[in-house]
């Protein structure tokens, strides 16, 4: 059992945990993935490492409810108790390969979509305990979507926020504050984009254009996460790759994400079904799509 | 009770139509009565083949003996001092060519019935709360074990019996391994027989925890500044292998493993259940084996129509006999001598069927077996909503790349003494699936046990 120290509803749909799990804490790095289980008889869920803390053996998870598991997770408090946590999984960010100096000479771009934020976070949090100051670019759909900005600013070299309709910072996509970027005269040497498959495919699509090299990092359907099942098979570079062993971060040029975003449709008018009918309970009667 | 020496006394089954719409056991076992009349056809030989014929060497007329005096108690603590999961065994290990296989009463006519009279002494036991003999007295020397199948709780369950201090890592949220996620309710129970036996493994004093990766959550260096003494690596099987043809990344292909693992693992062959499955109405299993066989005759109790495709004939099947003829009753329908080439999709990605080609058995290749060689012209496609890959896995990286000094050989498994399980590293011992590739059961708790025998002669002399 893994208890819950900390809880923040970052909005609506978000929340952050902080969780015990001391021998997880010890070994995360940046870039990589941990699976939960609320109690018996749910879904193993892969979330991303947004934070993690050896001294204090937690590591911070932040998620998006999306179905019934997440909707469950949502409902529990600081002090309840996740009845799996494992962890890290994954390979780690290869930017924890790279001495201090190396990492100093480069001039980095992190681009975060939504929940993306929550991944990049850490990174940038690395590089800042290195003295490298990233540059970094937040995208939310609006304003009170935007999640992790005063955590990002204290960490980052320059922060971008940008939101698709306006509501805050700037405007547009994020692939439009990198063109501007690049129009103000600002270059990079590489770009680490995070976010909605559909973001980081119009990232990459941008970045090659632009001559930056672009890692990402994917979300594939996952059930064990510890490179057995398969279900997170992707084809990059004309390869099979699995992003539980593999990645989950990957050379963007590389990655078949037309593929990738059909097959993580795969269930989502079941995942879709069930969160509707948990949500409305007795009262539910149709508006999946798939009840009579 | 009486039967013809020569002959076997039947198992009782679940009719076939009505057990291909559920997931309860496909076979009764055998009661008592029938138990005790086919443990009277062991000749009782004096140089006993099927005890060799066993990978863990179990005393098998010893404990047959003891069923025919109806001394079950003392039958159960026979097969307990070579096996700890004897239930599992009688369940699903390939008796026909084990012990079995060897049976004397098989010249000329059936086999003694081993297998289940080995389930009946095992389920005997557990209704009526029997455990296996307590351990030996704390040696207090520590040894980690990891991964808790069939290899890893063999392994603890006989370093237990010498006093060992074991504590077993387990990746996924239960223990088990591939006999909660892999080998379906059908076959092999999971609240009935395989926790059963898990806890009669922690009841000689093994300590299990699960969630953690070794590799991952924590490495074998770290185990062994934790005070462990020896290592013993079950990690099993692998990542699944695909056919690298076109269109294998389609919605609705999977492979074997993740079929399985979702509705074993996950449960989702319960109306109930979190984690979905497609269910799909026209599936395609592709591959001969025992796994295929599992998925195939899942896919069947979700709803599906259920072709088999195998590109050699019926006698090249890799699968047991007995999981081949089950499947046919159930209404699983063979498409041998058949060979994917492409999978179709429809515009969204989703699968709509396959493209085989039919094939015929040539010169042997250098497995003995004929080679399967391509029919030209016989192109055709097969409609399917659904396709499971069953063709093996490969070995998982995570512990081998992790640990220093653990040598692998070209297929990516872990290099280990077969007679004691031995690695290239000190004190790191391993065995099962992550040595072997994709094998049975029975083979990775032999293997186990050859592991425990070579971590007790280790430590001992250290």
């Amino acid at each position: 059992m893994y208890k819950i120290v900390k809880k923040r509803v970052l909005n609506e749909s978000v929340c952050l945990m902080d969780v015990e799990a001391p021998r997880c804490a010890a070994h995360c790095k940046p870039g990589q993935f941990v699976i939960v289980r609320t109690d018996d008889g749910a879904e193993r869920i892969p979330l991303t490492v947004c934070d993690y803390d050896a001294g204090k053996g937690t590591v911070t998870i932040v998620f998006q409810i999306v179905g019934a598991a997440t909707l469950r997770m949502k409902g529990l408090s600081e002090g309840d108790y996740f009845r799996d946590f494992v962890g890290p999984l994954g390979r780690p960010s290869e930017l924890v390969d790279e001495t201090a100096d190396a990492l100093r000479a480069k001039k980095i771009l992190f681009v975060a979509g939504g929940l993306g934020t929550a991944p990049v976070y850490p990174q940038v949090k690395y590089l800042h305990g290195l003295g490298v100051d990233a540059d970094v670019i937040i995208g939310a759909k609006n304003k009170d979507l935007l999640i992790m900005e005063d955590e990002m600013k204290a960490v980052a070299g320059n922060l971008y926020v940008t939101t698709d309709d306006g509501s805050y910072g700037r405007s547009g996509m994020v692939t439009k504050v990198i063109q501007d970027l690049y129009d103000e005269g600002h270059k990079y040497d590489l770009c680490i984009a995070i976010g909605p498959m559909i973001m980081m495919k119009f990232v990459c699509k941008l970045t090659r254009e632009l001559d930056l090299p672009t890692i990402v990092s994917m979300n594939p359907i996952m059930v064990d996460g510890t490179g057995m099942c398969g279900a997170c098979r992707l084809t990059v570079g004309g390869e099979v790759k699995f992003a539980c062993v593999d990645g989950p971060e990957f050379d963007g040029f590389l990655v078949d994400f037309d593929q990738a975003m059909m097959r993580q449709n795969l269930y989502k008018t079941e995942e879709g079904r069930m969160y509707l009918a948990e949500q409305e309970k007795e009262t539910h009667h149709g508006g999946c799509g798939n009840c009579d | 009770m009486t039967t013809d020496v020569n002959t076997r006394v039947p198992v009782r089954e679940q009719e076939p139509e009505v057990r291909a719409r559920n997931f309860d056991e496909v076979c009764y076992g055998y009661n008592e009565e029938e138990a005790v009349c086919e443990a009277g056809r062991c000749l009782n030989c004096m140089n006993a083949q099927c005890v060799k014929g066993c990978p863990v060497s179990i005393n098998i007329p010893g404990f047959i003996e003891q069923v025919k005096n109806k001394n079950y108690e003392e039958a159960y603590q026979i097969i307990s001092r070579s096996s700890s999961l004897p239930a599992v065994c009688g369940r699903v290990c390939p008796q026909e060519t084990q012990c079995e296989g060897k049976c004397i009463r098989g010249f000329k006519g059936d086999a003694v019935s081993i297998g289940k009279l080995e389930r009946f002494v095992a389920d005997w036991a557990m209704e009526n709360g029997i455990h296996p003999a307590g351990a030996a007295e704390s040696n207090g020397k520590k040894v980690a074990v990891i991964g808790s199948g069939p290899a890893g709780l063999t392994c603890a369950g006989d370093l237990a019996r010498l006093g060992y201090e074991v504590m077993i890592f387990e990746a996924l949220h239960e223990p088990g391994g591939v006999l909660v996620y892999g080998i379906p309710e059908f076959r092999l129970p999971k609240d009935a027989v395989v926790l059963k036996e898990i806890e009669n493994v922690k009841s000689l004093g093994v300590k299990m925890e699960t969630n953690v990766v070794i590799g991952k959550t924590v490495s074998i260096d770290e185990l062994m500044d934790e005070g462990f003494e020896a290592v013993f690596i079950g990690s099993g099987a692998g990542l699944p292998k695909f056919m690298n043809i076109p269109g294998e990344q389609s919605s609705g292909v999977f492979s074997a493993n993740e079929y399985l693992t979702r509705s074993n693992l996950m449960k989702s062959f319960k109306e109930d259940a979190d984690t979905p499955i497609y269910k799909g109405r026209k599936v395609a299993v592709v591959g001969g084996g025992n796994v295929a066989m599992d998925a195939a005759r899942t896919a069947l109790r979700l709803g599906a129509e259920v072709h088999i495709v195998y590109r050699r004939s019926e006698e090249e099947l890799p699968a047991r006999v007995e999981e081949v003829h089950h499947a046919r009753e159930e209404g699983i329908i063979f498409d041998l001598l058949t060979n994917p080439t492409e999978i179709l999709s429809d515009e969204k990605g989703w699968v709509t069927g396959m493209k085989c080609v039919r094939m015929e058995l040539g010169e042997p290749d250098e497995s003995g077996r004929r080679r399967p060689v391509v029919i030209p012209d016989s192109e055709f496609v097969m409609e399917a909503d659904a396709v499971i890959m069953s063709l093996g896995t490969s070995p998982n990286p995570l512990i081998s790349s992790t640990t220093e000094g653990l040598e692998t050989n070209k297929w990516k498994c872990i290099v280990a003494d077969e007679e004691n399980g031995a690695t290239t590293r000190e004190g790191v011992y391993a065995g099962g699936d992550a040595v072997t590739g994709a094998a049975t059961v029975i083979l990775a708790m032999g293997a186990g046990k050859a592991a425990a025998k070579g971590i007790d002669e280790y430590l001992k002399n250290r």
